[in-house]
């Protein structure tokens, strides 16, 4: 669990340049959350999330890891850098050993561990993100785009961290590769109870995959809730820069035209159930049976 | 001839050794044909690995074609002789903003282009004004890019082309980077570009909702083009483009739901209005009965 209590950065401390980049974030990640992180450029995010694993020092406030201040004298941020797993924005960039297995050998071998016990990691984390053997050997600059993505990410998790988080691991990625990463991740979350973090511009992602959304504005968090209440405040997440996802603003114009319809659907499959579920109602439901598949 | 034309453009990546003999050759692109009018809004979709990047780099000479040929503005891209005129014709913005701004202020970064081309001082000036003036970034002029959002550097960027007058513009996912505000920005500028000064649009791209109002989009699947025609034919064969692993936009893939269902909507609907009267209309008719 990560407690943070009142926590502030501000860039420059005591100069004329100094911003304040996070005001007073007071939040609670507990274990096995599934948890997206949403604002717009330069709103903090990724200020905050270099905080949670000890990269970016808070100038006030206090981070509880499991009950302890990481800021306590003898506290091991290697440890917590081991437990809590960064993956960074295009993190194909890191990727830089001869081949594929290597690379992602390199953070278990700098955690001291047994070569056994090395590869074991690698192998389990490279099988996690849909890598098979046949790509061990191939140098990372041989793959795909998705594909050195999800090396990347394997690298991280091969330290097997109890917390992952990831700043925006989908940029760039064709709808496809969108959906195979976070479909992995949510795998991850499910079977391995695993807390994951995801950072992303994608209001449609987000409300598909997490179960909680944390809203950052002006290095202030506004909203942190479900995703349905969060895009309930659809106008508010505008001025923000931000959106609700496409349905949500579908079901709002059909109310508002008189079609009445429950308004906090935030899937494509939630709209289509609440748009049938009007039309049935109204007793068009025979139709459904009448015609089945498309026309 | 289109603004644009490739005829039989083959494009191999080849992998040599360390004396020069080949070891692997990928074909990024195979055989493609195309002919862009000028004036239009063409998106180009495509898996990563498609081919559609490689293709973009033949619009402004940056790949010439292993065979086949590539004309901008009536310019074979491999005479050496046009290539600055080729550059002229089709200028390029790529996916990072942070990799194509150069100048500490705004407005420099904007005329460094048409500066480098020899145009006279007032000439630039003007340009600058005109251009910072279109992407809406005026009040900026002074600042420092890196005080800028992303969707802001984007927008600076694209100013930075036009100020060198292209014909047609090719964005490489342009919007990838950018957040929801920053995507709607960059997307609205290049829609007014095409509309209002009838610059020739190629946008490369991932977001199907960015596409919509295209005159015309070309499907890439392994260097290929897989599938041509305008939103509403594309965006009609839902099942064929989840093969492609790309999508529909959430109101596309809702309606394709819909209709699966049995209601009685029209076979490709691409915006929120669009279904929203039809729903309306339907409803009301049924009630009616």
């Amino acid at each position: 669990m990560i407690t943070l209590r009142q926590v502030e950065y501000k860039y420059q401390e005591g100069t004329p340049m100094e911003t304040e980049a996070l005001h007073k974030v007071s939040l609670e990640i507990r274990d096995g959350e599934f948890i997206g992180l949403i604002g717009h450029t330069g709103s903090g995010k990724s200020t905050l999330i270099q905080h949670l694993n000890g990269l970016v020092r808070a100038t006030g406030g206090d981070i509880l890891y499991n009950g302890e201040s990481i800021y306590r004298e003898g506290f091991s941020m290697k440890e917590l850098r081991s437990r809590v797993g960064l993956v960074f924005q295009y993190p194909e960039h890191q990727l830089f050993e001869v081949d594929v297995f290597t690379d992602v050998c390199f953070g278990p071998k700098n955690q001291g561990l047994s070569k056994e016990e090395i590869e074991k990691r690698a192998r389990e984390a490279l099988s996690l993100v849909g890598i098979g053997e046949n790509y061990y050997k191939k140098s990372p600059f041989e793959l795909s785009g998705g594909e050195k993505r999800r090396v990347a990410i394997a690298g991280v998790l091969a330290m097997e961290p109890e917390v992952l988080i990831l700043d925006e691991p989908t940029a760039g990625l064709d709808p496809r590769g969108r959906d195979e990463i976070l479909g992995q991740l949510a795998r991850l979350h499910r079977e391995r109870g695993m807390t994951v973090i995801l950072v992303s511009h994608s209001m449609e992602d987000v409300a598909k995959y997490v179960d909680r959304i944390m809203v950052m504005n002006h290095g202030c968090l506004v909203f942190d809730d479900t995703p349905r209440v969060v895009f309930g405040h659809y106008k508010e997440l505008e001025e923000m820069g931000l959106a609700a996802p496409q349905v949500t603003y579908i079901a709002h114009a059909l109310a508002e035209a008189g079609f009445p319809v429950r308004t906090d659907v935030i899937t494509v499959e939630e709209a289509e159930e609440a748009i049938l579920c009007t039309l049935n109602m109204d007793g068009v439901g025979r139709m459904e049976k009448a015609d089945g598949e498309g026309r | 001839m289109g603004i644009i034309k490739a005829k039989n453009l083959i494009y191999n990546y080849i992998k040599r050794d360390e004396e020069e003999k080949v070891e692997e050759v990928n074909e990024a692109v195979k055989d493609v044909s195309l002919d862009i009018e000028a004036g239009q809004f063409v998106a180009v979709l495509g898996h990563n690995g498609s081919g559609k990047s490689t293709l973009a780099k033949h619009m402004n000479a940056l790949l010439l074609p292993s065979e086949g040929t590539v004309w901008i503005g009536g310019m074979d891209t491999k005479d050496d002789d046009s290539l600055l005129e080729v550059r002229r014709t089709a200028g390029m913005v790529f996916q990072n903003p942070d990799n194509q701004i150069i100048a500490s202020v705004v407005e420099e970064d904007v005329g460094f282009g048409p500066e480098n081309m020899g145009v006279p001082t007032d000439e630039i000036w003007r340009r600058v004004d005109e251009c910072l003036k279109a992407v809406g970034m005026t009040a900026y002029r002074r600042s420092s890019p890196d005080r800028l959002s992303g969707g802001q550097k984007q927008r600076v960027a694209i100013a930075g082309v036009m100020a060198m007058e292209p014909k047609c513009i090719v964005l490489d996912e342009p919007t990838a980077m950018l957040d929801p505000n920053g995507r709607r920005e960059v997307i609205r500028t290049v829609r007014e570009l095409n509309k209002k000064k009838g610059i020739t649009v190629i946008l490369i791209t991932h977001y199907m909702e960015e596409v919509i109002h295209a005159d015309r989009i070309y499907v890439m699947d392994e260097g290929e083009i897989a599938m041509e025609g305008t939103p509403e034919e594309i965006f009609g064969r839902v099942d064929e483009l989840k093969a492609l692993r790309l999508d529909v936009p959430q109101v596309t893939e809702l309606a394709h739901g819909l209709r699966k269902k049995g209601v009685p909507l029209s076979p490709c609907i691409l915006d929120v209005e669009e279904l929203v009267g039809e729903l309306v209309g339907i409803r009301k008719q049924r009630t009616a009965q």
